[in-house]
């Protein structure tokens, strides 16, 4: 097969997973006849018909209650929401009720469900529609957050959220949906949660980042390999929970730690992962850990979107100041 | 406020007396036991009130006033069907099986009371929802639920209950939209019960009645008689036959009124005039269908005595259950968050289990001391 996108990979998960359990339905605004907004469900409509993939009325809250419905019945339901930023009115299900389901009724009742997302700047969109809110999800109890960076880790990570009994926040990274490109073997075969990705090793600065950001990144590792620093970069994936053993790892050989993420700074993800270095691995690093995160503000629309989003430049000067400032 | 004036389903009014002819399922039988079962889960809720006010219960939401339609409901559905309840649904509930120990120990700050057992050999796993707490949202799931049902082929039939103040909320309207669009077999029953907690009725919703909202979304909506089981109970079965042959969902309005505070936490006495609760009493359910069945010869105040000995054996058996219940273990609290919890949760678990041996060991300390 040749090389595909990222958004093809998710429509590829998903007509696999399809074929393959009857439990597996589909659900959102607009997936069925237009495929999703981004086209992530083409074709799925009429291959399985619409009792499995179900153009839903325009109302988030009841997509995502539906969702825990259909759940708590025994189907795998997959539910779209057409941007991240519209996901708001749907937090009431997502947090009292998919989270909490197994909890409360002690197992009786689960929720095998994924809810994907777009999400991310970079694409000029309009107002409500760059939104980098992991974080929120991630600190609810009862909830999984998963982010894939390639085609390749959207195929095997979506097939592997949608086996999973518990409730998945999958979110797509929207800015690099068709910009990356790769082989991906059409066999149903699953990649771990709960683990990171190495995509590069080096031995002078951990590098932990996730969706669209690992792009830049990887290319910002080039750039400072040219200067004699070596970038082992670590693609988080699974955001919760995170996978603590490979990034300390990394750190007994590099004593750096730079975490990128495109989300607001404030109580990121990046605050937890240095939070938990310095709770356990404190003694590895040779030098105070660094965030490079989004701005603490509001995106702004698109003509200065560009200020706000994370250039390959800002990677490779927090690397630079992260080597030459306590070297 | 007179909410007997209204238009609707109605058999028996509030003097006991036949406004219309019974219909053919109602059977002298099976009104003896709508009232016993109406008698004996008002007297669980007297009881499980004063647990409350004397520390052995938390919070609590009473459903005096309540009976006729959450027994109704439980008593006409199936039991291959699904329940969505909220929370002041302990009669429907109890109607479709789930003991009084159960409720006793989710009131009771225990989440196997949600662990629901099977309630019969048709469906080895009770699939009904537990109490949703958030308003409203359980009409949703019970969108999901019912849309499963026509998914798999399955006829079962999904209820979900709210009361008014539920209805103003962007979730009962969804719902009611959606399942007119998917035309699912799915059964909405309103406990209209006059407030949301100290909000009335008028300051909830402009619509001359909360049915006419099924209107909008192209359901069938019936107003009934809530105080009425009679009704409630022919309402139910009218509405779960036409879900269960495919006609799509009914939208039930059941007019009562609630005739205690909004659970052990309010006083309704801040807000509402003594003089209404007063003649809402005039409409109770329970007093309704015993005049009625005294005067049929069905019931007689012998029987009555009988049946009360037996509801209050009941009831202290549950209750002294429930209080030789064993507490879960502190750590349980991770043992159903995941399928598989990850190794920081591991962690945590084993933080807790250390810190609740630690307190037990001081408080056992201090009460040797």
């Amino acid at each position: 097969m040749a090389d595909i996108t990222l958004i093809e990979a998710v429509n590829l998960a998903l007509h696999y997973e399809m074929q393959h359990d009857p439990n597996v339905v589909i659900l959102g605004e607009d997936i069925g006849e237009n495929g999703g907004v981004f086209r992530a469900t083409l074709g799925l409509k009429q291959t399985f018909g619409c009792k499995r993939v179900i153009d839903t009325p325009l109302a988030e809250s009841l997509i995502a209650g539906v969702t825990v419905g259909m759940a708590s019945q025994g189907l795998r339901p997959i539910a779209e929401f057409q941007f991240q930023g519209f996901i708001f009115p749907a937090m009431e299900h997502l947090v009292c009720h998919a989270a909490r389901l197994r909890n409360r009724t002690r197992g009786r009742l689960t929720c095998p469900a994924v809810f994907r997302a777009p999400f991310g700047g970079g694409i000029h969109a309009p107002e409500h529609h760059s939104e980098s809110i992991e974080a929120m999800f991630a600190h609810i109890p009862g909830l999984k957050v998963v982010i894939p960076s390639s085609p390749q880790r959207a195929y095997g990570l979506l097939l592997a959220a949608i086996r999973s009994n518990d409730p998945i926040l999958f979110f797509e990274p929207k800015r690099i949906y068709r910009t990356v490109k790769s082989h991906v073997e059409n066999n149903g075969l699953a990649l771990p949660l709960e683990q990171c990705f190495t995509l590069r090793k080096g031995t002078d600065i951990t590098l932990v980042t996730w969706g669209a950001c690992v792009v830049e990144s990887l290319q910002a590792a080039e750039t400072l390999s040219h200067h004699g620093i070596e970038l082992e970069v670590i693609d988080l994936a699974s955001i919760k929970p995170i996978d603590m053993a490979t990034i300390t790892a990394s750190l007994e050989k590099t004593g750096r730690l730079l975490v990128v993420h495109e989300a607001a700074k404030t109580c990121g993800v990046g605050a937890e992962i240095i939070t938990r270095v310095a709770e356990s691995a404190m003694c590895l690093l040779k030098a105070p850990p660094k965030r490079l995160t989004g701005f603490d503000t509001i995106m702004p629309y698109y003509r200065n979107e560009d200020y706000f989003m994370i250039q390959h430049d800002d990677i490779v000067n927090a690397a630079r100041e992260l080597m030459e400032g306590w070297q | 406020m007179n909410i007997q004036t209204q238009p609707m389903h109605r058999y028996i009014d509030h003097r006991g007396n036949l406004i219309a002819p019974l219909p053919e399922w109602a059977n002298d039988t099976l009104l003896q036991q709508f009232y016993r079962d109406m008698v004996l889960v008002r007297h669980y809720d007297k009881k499980a009130i004063a647990l409350q006010r004397t520390g052995k219960l938390g919070t609590y939401p009473s459903h005096l006033g309540a009976e006729a339609i959450g027994i109704a409901i439980g008593s006409a559905m199936q039991s291959t069907d699904v329940l969505a309840p909220y929370y002041r649904d302990m009669p429907a509930l109890w109607a479709r099986g789930i003991s009084m120990l159960q409720n006793l120990q989710y009131w009771g700050g225990d989440e196997l009371g949600s662990s629901f057992p099977s309630i019969s050999p048709d469906i080895p796993h009770n699939d009904d929802m537990p109490f949703c707490v958030p308003i409203s949202t359980q009409c949703t799931h019970a969108v999901g639920i019912a849309a499963a049902m026509k998914i798999k082929g399955l006829h079962r039939v999904t209820v979900a209950t709210c009361g008014d103040g539920a209805t103003s909320k962007g979730d009962f309207l969804e719902s009611l939209n959606c399942a007119g669009v998917w035309n699912i077999p799915l059964v909405f029953v309103i406990n209209n019960n006059q407030w949301a907690i100290s909000v009335p009725l008028h300051l909830q919703c402009h619509a001359e009645h909360l049915v006419d909202k099924a209107k909008g979304a192209g359901i069938k909506g019936i107003m009934v008689d809530g105080n009425d089981i009679v009704a409630m109970y022919d309402a139910l079965l009218q509405s779960l036959d036409q879900a269960r042959k495919g006609k799509g969902a009914t939208l039930i309005e059941a007019v009562s009124y609630r005739l205690c505070d909004h659970t052990t936490a309010d006083d309704a006495s801040r807000y509402r005039e003594d003089e209404e609760v007063k003649q809402a009493w005039q409409f109770d359910p329970i007093v309704r269908l015993k005049t009625y069945l005294i005067n049929q010869n069905l019931w007689s105040e012998d029987e009555e005595s009988q049946w009360l000995d037996i509801c209050h054996q009941r009831i202290n058996q549950a209750v002294e259950q429930y209080l030789a219940l064993t507490v879960q273990a502190p750590e349980s609290a991770f043992d159903y968050l995941y399928e598989k919890a990850d190794p920081d949760l591991h962690y945590q678990r084993d933080a807790l289990i250390n810190k609740a041996m630690r307190m037990e060991k001081q408080n056992s300390g201090g009460n040797n001391g």
